[in-house]
């Protein structure tokens, strides 16, 4: 129930956001559809922990600005490679371990390792991921952990 | 309070264009697809927001702001999707990475695990 309540009001807010039209026939409309939509997700049991994280509610913005700040010090660092040339990179292949417990949480690591420029999530088996790192500075930093060790607080 | 806003929004549109030329650039100048992935990347996050941010503040506190603010998310989500299953892609069809291609002619997933080995024992 939880989960259904929670897609009815992201569609919502997604189709208010959008729409910009607010006459009663549309809002009637709108109410129509998000219904049948979070219905239909129901009956198709695909409503759970996995494509509504709820529980990442209140962890995950902050871990967000941290990822921010991240990626803006990586794009940085990989500018400053282009401007300076080929002789400036030395792309290696490491393997990292994830710890965290959940699939989804795994998938949060690896997608903000590949959002980061500098590092590529290449390969995932089980809970090794193998990543392609652009300098040896950018995969150590990796290899430093800290960014597994704030998805796994994400986790909670 | 207008001016300033364009300033502004004329500074994030401009280093947000820069950051895109750079990506280009690199894309062009890099050696291999997979550092090349790494210049793209720069285009995808830093390029592609500034400029969002930039015309953010072109827009004010309008209806446009937070349709802005969904297309910077979800160009971050699918940006970083596509790069991850291309970059899988070139890996399983059998493109080596530059430096595992200098070791030696091993199977992908041999060669990975000894430069992994490598990088680790040697980083600490």
């Amino acid at each position: 129930m939880r989960h259904v309540l929670a897609l009815s009001a992201t569609l919502s807010f997604f189709w208010l956001v959008n729409s910009g039209h607010y006459t009663p026939l549309l809002l009637f409309f709108m109410v129509v559809s998000v219904l049948s939509v979070a219905a239909l997700c129901h009956y198709m049991d695909v409503l759970d922990g996995e494509s509504q994280p709820l529980n990442l509610t209140f962890t995950l913005p902050g871990y967000l600005l941290w990822l921010f700040r991240e990626v803006i010090l990586a794009n940085i660092a990989v500018a400053r490679c282009v401007w300076l040339g080929t002789s400036s990179i030395s792309p290696c292949v490491i393997t990292v371990t994830a710890n965290q417990k959940s699939d989804l949480g795994i998938v949060i690591y690896a997608n903000s390792i590949t959002l980061t420029p500098g590092t590529v999530s290449i390969d995932l088996n089980e809970n090794h991921i193998v990543v392609h790192a652009l300098t040896g500075e950018a995969a150590a930093d990796l290899l430093g952990g800290e960014m597994d060790r704030r998805v796994c607080r994400v986790e909670g | 309070m207008d001016i300033l806003f364009d300033i502004i929004s004329w500074i994030f549109l401009v280093s947000g264009s820069f950051f895109c030329l750079t990506g280009a650039i690199g894309l062009l100048r890099f050696p291999d697809f997979f550092s090349r992935i790494h210049a793209a990347s720069i285009t995808d996050t830093l390029g592609a927001g500034l400029i969002l941010v930039g015309l953010m503040f072109q827009a004010g506190w309008t209806l446009t702001l937070p349709k802005l603010i969904l297309i910077l998310l979800f160009s971050l989500l699918a940006g970083t999707t596509a790069s991850h299953a291309m970059a899988k892609a070139a890996l399983k069809s059998g493109l080596q990475p530059l430096e595992v291609q200098k070791d030696n002619g091993k199977a992908p997933e041999e060669s990975i695990g000894t430069t992994d080995e490598g990088a680790l024992s040697s980083k600490p």
